[in-house]
């Protein structure tokens, strides 16, 4: 049986952890928060978060950057809005979400679930044609997970395809990606903790 | 100005406050080089005794004719040097006072600036006050009756303070009896006093009492006058029941053509119903039934059998009865209006008015009341005992989407119910709160009470209750799905019965009351006392007061405190018998005024009137409060000001720009 | 009258959600409402691109907007709701943010583009019932669906956090438009609880458990089917049916508003795409053609 400590010394929690993830618009909220816990009530997937987003909000005012970075919640969240809209302090906790899946994807450490790879592989489909094929991203995302769940969806993918709703042969792109490439290579570099 | 000015000027350090930043010995041998100055001092503290001293003696033997005293706020202590120079022989309004603390060495760092700050408004006070002029303060009579607003818990305890005090005390209530929220409760927190047991009797002394006249079922319509001189017209609504001739028998009640009761009866908040012709709870004071006119026969269509009419051996039934209105005279006037219910509806996410067996905490009230639709005992629509019972505290309070307030009472009430709910039940309670708040006296030992009675408090902020089950044992339930942050967990709690905790709010007709008595309101609408702190029960209009709920939230206790409070001070005011009325009226040149009418729409208080043959504007001096926005308005600049006339005010400026 | 608008159907209309975009041109046809699609539109960036740079995430979507005005400024109608809420976050990031708005605009001036923020972005069930409104639209309905029990499905993003379609907690569009076609909405307790988006491809064991939610309280009302406003919840509602109904013969035909709205104005099922989805509804004889 090990020995598991729990305690956290200051010198181990980041204070501009806070500031960075504020910086979206009604970030300054972040700091009304009362700990009510009505967006992790009314969040659909906090029951199977490691931390709730309540504690998330917790975390980053205190400073816990690892923690928070490391965690399964940050890219459980589908960006319902729900805790948004619920939330009595009006804490924009979905855009705090997105804020933390990018400064978990800037860290090696933190990518490694399956969700950031796909929203890599995402990313990356549409820089390459300005367009996602859903098919082809579907294949790749099926793929990650295995093949014994590949398999269970191949019958439903032969339907869609006979339907006409699954044209993997068909590469969905813009005339002129490059035009695309060009105006979003044009912006100043990847801001850290800029607005959103 | 008739003489040349001999002016003294003191100059205080008030110990560290202003010596600390502003070089005072300079400013004190600045102020000597001034024209006009006889003298010039430097203090510890002028307010002092024998600052005071210096001052006197200085008027005494050097014959000053005018006083500057270049320290605090005048909010603090004009009144103080004011006297001073009374006590000196010198009329009050040749002194100055400079602010050089709040204004100039509580808010600048820079000691060499502070000081040239000092130096340059000692000099426009210098200069002002050379043009004073000497005024008189003026005394008005004061009407010793005073009037209550709201017959509430509040309302009641001023009226009776001050009829005890031998003042004549006119009580007007809207409702057709006095008894407010408080009538309706069951039993009051922390001590689980029956509520009607203790407000009864003072309701009883109400009606008994010689020096009381209560007017219900009347609303105050319009109030004129002025601080010690109010005319209030009160408009008394048709009981269509001669309330001498009545003595309260209720066969009228018995006899009405209606058999069953068939209307919402808005005492138990539409929860039980009565007839056309009603008294709305038994212990009612008055107990005389009214007539709602929306709901009789007689009224709406004038064809009934009059079966009370028949009933009446007093002849007290009188369908031509009309709204009439009485006009009173008072010396001040005390606002008790009370609060009403956060509307739940506005929060659908807990299913009020859609999911069955969802209650407010003022309906479950009247559920656990012995006199209410259940007789005491909370049940399910079908009739059947609830076994678990949610409450949910805050509901429309703390949250940015309805109220940002607290309502202070809500997690006390809150608890109360928890603890009556089960005593009559037996059902498990659970309580969702997002902190508990208890500081009153007594109160964290009731809800150590209720954490020892086994009640399940939970902390976290209920995100819905819903029908919707996702389980077996969820089916036929309400489902409160929340996060228990103690314990860490997300939890789908089901449940028979909910009883949302809402907040306080201002009445409805709170802005229609306030502009009636020309009262201000914060912006969550709650009455504003004239200081936080120091002055709760006052306001910036002299003579009315304000107590209990209306001001803002607060429990029993405290409401009553705030109409103890309120009445002592509306007796001070009455006892003295005099008003002091500042002598900073404004006053309209006629040889100037156009007659353009401008000025009388700008008055706040309404003081300003047009004399239709000279066709110039009047000033009413007694109500005028000498705010200054007339003398602006006016285009002609025919208005001027008392002590605050456009030359003085300029001189001044003119000397701090110099 | 004719009225115009500007098309972006976004990705998955090209795709999964090709019934969609056939039912809703077809349905806008009928109602004499031209759709042109904006001349070479890119990916509005979803969520995905947020969750890795936001300033790049705003790009894509403004680059469109841009276009969009270029193109004359007609409003735009977005179908899928996700696209329609990248779209809308978008311009209000930008009209928050002046520095935000500096950077987008400067680099889309590269591209020749000029970013105003005056395009318009709407969800055609808002289009409908705002531009036609229901008496209108019940003028030209020819085939009441009567005793078509529909559970409406609204999801997420048209009513949060911008509540620009309906009211977030108590939305009834998309049951009067139910009504408009003659159909009867049922009582249906998760009109806009998460349909699970992208986890039901990511984290199966998560987002499967969310669709079932849905589709158990919509068999439990006694639906004939589910009614979805957004591609994504169509897709997730409809093709796991077959995994999580291992055990039991039913199947739940999910539809778009758009071929809800089209049947009651007599269009054909193959018109509105109603042989591609994977389970039909049984409608009377009269309705299907």
């Amino acid at each position: 049986m090990g020995a598991e400590r729990t305690v956290k010394y200051e010198e181990e929690l980041d204070p501009t952890f806070a500031e960075t993830v504020a910086a979206v618009p009604g970030g300054e909220h972040l700091w009304d928060c009362i700990q009510c816990g009505t967006c992790s009530a009314t969040c659909p997937v906090s029951l199977y978060m490691d931390r709730t987003p309540r504690q998330i909000v917790g975390l980053v005012r205190a400073g816990f950057r690892d923690e928070v970075l490391g965690s399964r919640s940050i890219w459980l969240c589908t960006s319902c809005y729900a805790c948004t809209v619920e939330c009595p302090a009006k804490l924009p906790i979905t855009d705090f979400m997105f804020a933390l899946k990018r400064l978990a994807m800037e860290d090696a450490r933190y990518r490694h679930f399956v969700i950031p790879r796909i929203e890599e592989a995402f990313v990356k489909m549409v820089r390459a044609n300005g367009r996602l094929t859903e098919s082809r991203m579907g294949m790749k995302v099926a793929f990650r997970n295995g093949l014994r769940p590949l398999a269970s969806l191949v019958p439903v993918a032969w339907r869609l395809y006979r339907r006409g709703r699954l044209r993997p042969l068909h590469k969905e792109r813009m005339r002129d990606p490059a035009s695309l490439r060009a105006v979003l290579g044009a912006l100043p570099g990847k801001a850290k903790g800029a607005s959103m | 100005m008739t003489e040349a000015p001999r002016t003294g000027v003191y100059v205080c350090d008030c110990g560290f406050n202003i010596l600390g930043t502003v070089d005072v010995p300079e400013v004190v041998r600045y102020a000597g080089t001034l024209e006009g100055v006889s003298i010039a001092r430097e203090y510890k503290f002028m307010c002092s005794d024998p600052g005071q001293q210096l001052i006197k003696k200085d008027v005494h033997e050097l014959g000053l004719n005018r006083l500057v005293v270049a320290s605090c706020s005048p909010w603090l202590h004009e009144r103080t040097f004011r006297k001073t120079a009374a006590d000196a022989g010198l009329n009050p309004f040749l002194f100055h006072m400079v602010n050089i603390r709040e204004g100039v060495s509580w808010v600048t760092a820079d000691k060499a600036a502070a000081t040239e700050k000092a130096k340059a408004l000692v000099r426009g006070g210098v200069r002002r006050v050379a043009l004073q002029e000497a005024l008189e303060v003026r005394r008005e009579p004061v009407n010793p009756d005073v009037l209550v607003l709201g017959g509430g818990i509040a309302g009641i305890h001023a009226a009776l303070t001050m009829a005890n005090a031998g003042k004549r005390v006119i009580l007007v209530e809207r409702e057709p009896s006095i008894g407010g929220n408080m009538a309706r409760f069951d039993k009051t927190f922390p001590t689980l006093d029956c509520s009607s047991c203790i407000l009864t009797p003072k309701m009883t002394e109400v009606k008994d009492h010689p020096n009381i006249t209560l007017y219900t079922y009347s609303e105050v319509v319009a109030v004129d006058g002025f601080v010690g001189n109010f005319e209030v017209t009160i408009e008394r609504k048709p009981r269509y029941v001669r309330e001498d001739l009545c003595t309260g028998c209720l066969k009228c009640v018995e006899e009405c053509v209606y058999r069953d009761a068939r209307f919402p009866n808005a005492f138990d908040l539409g929860l039980a119903k009565r007839k056309p012709v009603y008294v709305p709870f038994p212990q009612a004071v008055p107990l005389r039934p009214v007539i709602d006119p929306r709901d009789c026969l007689y009224l709406k269509f004038g064809k009934c059998k009059l079966t009370c009419v028949d009933a009446c051996e007093r002849d007290a039934i009188d369908f031509t009865m009309k709204a009439e209105q009485v006009k009173v005279q008072v010396g001040a006037i005390v606002v008790a209006t009370g609060f009403k219910t956060f509307d739940a509806r506005r929060k659908p996410q807990y299913g009020y008015g859609v999911l069955p067996n969802v209650y407010t905490s003022l309906e479950a009230e009247r559920l656990l009341s012995p006199t209410g639709p259940m007789e005491g005992v909370p049940r399910l629509k079908d009739g059947a005992l609830p076994k678990a019972v949610g409450i949910i505290h805050c509901v429309g309070s703390r949250d940015a989407n309805t109220n940002a307030y607290c309502s202070k009472v809500c997690c006390m009430y809150s608890l109360k119910l928890a603890h009556l709910v089960h005593e009559r039940t037996g059902a498990e309670v659970y309580n969702f709160y997002i902190d508990m708040r208890t500081p009153g006296k007594g109160y964290e030992e009731f809800y150590k009470k209720l954490l020892e009675e086994g009640a399940h408090l939970i902390r976290g902020r209920v995100a819905e209750v819903t029908n919707a089950a996702l389980s077996k044992g969820e089916r036929g339930k309400l489902v409160i799905r929340v996060e228990d942050t103690l314990a860490g967990f997300v939890r789908r709690i089901p449940v028979d019965m909910v009883i949302l905790s809402v907040g306080m709010e201002p009445q409805a007709d709170a802005q229609a009351v306030r502009r009636t008595l020309n009262l201000s309101c914060g912006s969550e609408g709650f009455f504003t006392e004239l200081h936080p702190k120091l002055a709760p029960v006052s306001t910036a209009t002299d003579g009315v007061f304000i107590a209990g709920a209306c001001q803002g939230p607060k429990d029993i206790p405290d409401s009553v405190a705030q109409a103890g409070a309120a009445a002592a001070e509306a007796l001070a005011l009455v006892d003295r018998g005099m008003v002091e009325v500042q002598p900073y009226a404004a006053l309209v040149d006629e040889t100037l005024c156009s007659g353009c009418k401008i000025c009388l729409g700008v008055c706040p208080y309404d003081a300003i009137g047009f004399d239709a043959e000279k066709k110039v504007a009047r000033i009413t001096e007694v109500k005028c409060k000498g705010c200054g926005v007339c003398v602006v308005a006016c285009p002609s600049a025919a208005i001027d000001q008392r002590h605050f006339r456009t030359q003085v005010i300029m001189e001044e400026v003119a000397g701090v720009l110099a | 009258m004719t009225r115009e608008y500007l098309y972006y159907p976004g990705c998955s209309l090209k795709g999964s959600g090709n019934p969609y975009d056939r039912s809703l041109r077809a349905v806008f046809g009928t109602l004499d409402l031209r759709l042109e699609e904006i001349a070479d539109w890119n990916c509005c960036g979803a969520t995905a691109y947020l969750s890795v740079d936001a300033d790049t995430a705003v790009a894509l979507a403004a680059r469109n907007l841009a276009l969009a005005e270029r193109q004359d400024g007609r409003d735009v109608v977005a179908p899928c709701s996700g696209c329609y809420l990248s779209l809308t976050k978008a311009k209000v990031s930008l009209e928050a943010d002046p520095a935000l708005r500096e950077r987008v605009t400067a680099a889309l001036k590269t591209g020749s583009l000029d970013y105003r923020g005056t395009a318009r972005i709407r969800h055609p069930l808002e289009v409908l019932m705002t531009d036609i409104g229901a008496p209108e639209i019940r003028k030209r309905v020819v085939r009441p669906l009567k005793g078509l029990r529909l559970a409406p499905y609204y999801g997420c993003a048209i009513l949060r956090p911008y509540e620009e379609v309906d009211d977030a907690h108590t939305p009834t569009v998309l049951e009067d438009l139910m009504r408009t076609a003659g159909a009867t909405p049922v009582d249906f307790p998760y009109k806009s609880r998460c349909c699970g988006g992208m986890l039901t491809s990511g984290v199966p064991g998560i987002g499967l458990r969310l669709v079932e939610i849905l589709l158990d309280a919509a068999a439990d009302s006694k639906a004939d089917a589910l009614v979805t406003t957004c591609p994504l919840c169509q897709y997730n509602l409809e093709v796991f049916q077959d995994r999580l109904r291992k055990d039991r013969p039913e199947r739940l035909p999910v539809l778009y508003f758009t071929q809800v709205l089209g049947l009651a104005l007599g269009l054909s099922e193959p018109a509105l795409g109603l042989d591609q989805l994977l389970w039909r509804p049984a409608l009377a004889v009269e309705v299907r053609r």
